[in-house]
């Protein structure tokens, strides 16, 4: 018999909800471009704008301030090069040190091309200061960009200030809110912000759609050149049957918000709780009360987080070492560096996100599992630093 | 048994791992990273490549077992790679290869997943592991062609006991028909020949990069005259005879070859093809595989991958071997790892210090 498996992953990606399923599958088995102007185009079209009226319903937005795109790292990208681009008499960038690889390559990217960042620097639960960030402020910045909440360590950003701080100093401001969205509240109509990033698979909608929410008064030179479909700054033919999805997902986040925030809540602080009692030694990073309610995220001393996670899939506990890497090789975790966390304690680190399925069964197994895998991997230790006999 | 199998992407490799599964082990499916070669370098042969990566995961997916990526390129540069260049920097020939089963595969490797609770690490080498009475014994594989045993003669017993080689009883050509039957995509991928952070196979070019220009005098080893210069030591190989330019002619007109180089210094030793013939080896460093042998013994020796095997007495002494050739062998240069065997089964190895007729 196969073993319980726990998935506690749900920052890497949350189950898709049955009814955004279902209003994928509806949508899909019609025919019809959206921009056709036949019966079949304009049901496809009535499907997308219904679509984003919801979505702009929910997030304090209007309607054409919603742009579907093929995801969360398109959203950014848009934002941060198109925003960038459109003025290149303001040159500087202002980033976060702890972003998403989704903004942080952008912004990587976008320095190799000549432009100054300014990288602003995090306390030790990972968080940006308004007063730093304001002092920073002029008229040559292109853009400030500081995410919603952190993925690794779940850290909750001061986003309102900031974007207010912005506006005061007539700098646009994106923010990422692909973690935030469903486990607290988000307010895209809040003043100050120019753009906001959000993922379909990270709130039950499927893999593939995303949506920036840009100001209707920003300037912003697309990435995509093409047809133009969405208000011209992101071209491609608009994708109705995942804009049906990502508008049940997005009304599921916002109306469940409070009800899985304090659900998920109880169990995480049990896990955070039952980790520092099994295992003494562990560091939790962040701050329970600055963070999403469904994260942990700790360090275990001694062990490479490759290893704890190998042996947790073994024993059935689906985590995640906090940043993903396409090639499969973990390095430290620049938000755990950027927080001030020992590089050799930051790769011995785990993430443990609870979603909508989660349960006090998946705490109970992973607190059963975790002793003996942190045992085990401390015995193999870190081979980065561990001599050759 | 809980086993690591190391899956790198390539046919010998994935045979192997299914085989281990076959038998009813529990098995994990471990891609080594290696060499940082750096983002997507598309094309480039050898292994460590994204696409190896790619098709040692998908063999996973195949056999059903769970795929994970370790790290291991900071022990690889220095205890692997650091090391070649080194050793060529000091005018030895050295064998990557064997130093990366020496410390990497069957130390770094083993010693993490037995912490981890597993029991061995199964990987794709043509070897045969025999119990006997005596211990466990590692022997040449059946098929002369692909037998790997000599670049892993320098395992000793605590490292073979954690060894599994599924493919030791198996021809190559029946390795790829049974990963065609199993679909395993990767059944008619090319054999790797390269060292594999070598991927363009100029190991001067490679050498050059990492040590620059090592100037010096090509000396006759008879008369001390200065014949010539050459631009970099590591370049010239014991028994090489092309591209010397050589400025002054041999007398009788007797081709000169590359006979050794001076110790400590650039000046390069060339002479007739005579002092090529080696009789008596000496080598330091000895690793038994299994008991060490008696201060005599009769033997076979190799002292290169797929080289010939020479009958001679090997003496062991408690720090260093020697061999006495009953046939003479050519091209011998300090630094190659001089192999024992008697019949299949591997004594074991030590690194060649001194050659001479």
């Amino acid at each position: 018999m196969t073993p319980p498996r726990a998935y506690v992953d749900h920052a890497a990606s949350t189950p898709i909800l049955d009814s955004a399923a279902e209003a994928w599958l509806r949508a899909s088995a019609k025919v019809g471009n959206p921009s056709a102007l036949h019966g079949s185009g304009r049901a496809a079209r009535r499907i997308v704008e219904e679509s984003r009226e919801s979505i702009a319903d929910d997030l304090g937005v209007r309607p054409s301030e919603v742009i579907f795109t093929a995801g969360g790292t398109e959203a950014d990208n848009l934002a941060i090069k198109g925003l960038a681009w459109a003025a290149p008499e303001r040159p500087r960038i202002l980033c976060s040190a702890i972003e998403h690889h989704a903004v942080l390559d952008p912004v990587l990217w976008l320095a190799e091309q000549g432009r100054p960042v300014d990288w602003i620097p995090v306390d030790s639960i990972g968080r940006v200061s308004v007063d730093d960030i304001r002092e920073r402020l002029s008229d040559d910045v292109a853009l400030c960009t500081v995410m919603w909440a952190n993925n690794e360590v779940g850290t909750i950003q001061p986003v309102a200030e900031i974007a207010a701080a912005c506006a005061d100093a007539g700098v646009p401001f994106h923010t990422d809110a692909v973690q935030a969205l469903g486990h607290v509240p988000v307010n895209a109509g809040l003043r100050g912000i120019t753009s906001l990033a959000l993922s379909g698979h990270k709130i039950g909608a499927p893999v593939g759609v995303g949506v920036l929410v840009l100001d209707r008064d920003a300037r912003v030179v697309p990435v995509l050149h093409g047809g133009g479909q969405e208000r011209d700054v992101r071209s491609g033919t608009v994708d109705a049957a995942s804009a049906a999805a990502m508008a049940v997902a997005v009304r599921h986040a916002v109306k469940e918000q409070q009800a899985h925030a304090d659900r998920v809540r109880l169990l995480r602080d049990a896990l955070a709780v039952g980790i520092l009692d099994r295992v003494p030694q562990a560091v939790l990073n962040g701050s329970p009360e600055e963070s999403l309610p469904g994260h942990v995220h700790a360090s275990f001393p001694g062990c490479e987080g490759d290893a704890l996670l190998m042996l947790l899939d073994a024993a059935g506990v689906e985590c995640s070492t906090g940043s993903a890497c396409t090639s499969g090789v973990p390095e430290p975790s620049h938000v755990l560096l950027a927080m001030g966390v020992d590089p050799a304690l930051a790769r011995g680190s785990l993430r443990f996100s609870l979603g909508r399925t989660s349960t006090e069964d998946d705490v109970d197994r992973i607190l059963e599992v975790l002793p003996r895998a942190v045992e085990r991997a401390s015995r193999a230790g870190s081979p980065t630093f561990r001599t050759v006999s | 048994m809980r086993v690591i199998a190391a899956l790198s992407g390539g046919v010998d490799s994935a045979v192997a791992a299914a085989r281990c599964v076959d038998a009813g082990h529990e098995v994990v499916g471990i891609h080594l990273a290696l060499a940082r070669s750096g983002k997507g370098q598309a094309g480039s042969r050898g292994c460590c490549t994204p696409e190896d990566a790619r098709d040692a995961r998908r063999v996973a997916d195949i056999l059903g077992i769970p795929f994970y990526v370790w790290d291991m390129s900071t022990d690889f540069q220095r205890e692997v790679i650091d090391d070649f260049v080194q050793s060529y920097d000091q005018g030895l020939t050295p064998n990557p290869c064997i130093r990366c089963n020496e410390t990497i595969k069957f130390a770094a490797v083993l010693d993490r997943a037995r912490a981890l609770g597993y029991d061995a690490v199964a990987t794709g080498h043509y070897a045969r592991i025999v119990e006997s009475a005596q211990g466990r014994e590692l022997h040449r594989a059946i098929d002369d062609d692909k037998d790997q045993s000599y670049v892993l003669a320098v395992l000793t017993p605590p490292q073979l006991s954690g060894a599994v080689f599924p493919l030791g009883d198996t021809r190559k050509a029946d390795v790829r028909a049974e990963a065609a039957r199993r679909g395993l995509r990767v059944a008619d991928k090319p054999d790797s020949h390269d060292i594999c952070f070598i991927p363009d196979g100029d190991t001067e070019s490679y050498l050059r990069r990492h040590l620059g220009e090592r100037e010096g005098e090509l000396v006759d080893v008879t008369t001390g005259e200065t014949l010539g210069t050459h631009d970099a030591t590591y370049a010239l190989t014991v028994g090489q005879r092309r591209g010397l330019r050589l400025t002054v002619p041999a007398p009788e007109g007797h081709r000169r070859y590359v006979v050794g180089r001076e110790t400590g210094s650039t000046r390069v030793l060339v002479g007739p093809q005579e002092l090529l013939s080696v009789r008596r080896i000496e080598a330091d460093q000895p690793r038994w595989c299994g008991v060490t042998p008696p201060s005599q013994s009769d033997v076979h020796v190799q002292v290169r991958a797929h080289g010939d095997q020479i009958r001679a007495r090997l003496l062991v002494n408690s720090e260093d071997v020697a061999v006495e050739l009953e046939s003479p062998l050519r091209g011998v240069a300090p630094g190659q790892t001089l192999v024992a065997y008697d019949g299949t089964r591997v004594v074991g190895s030590a690194t060649i210090t001194r050659a001479t007729s």
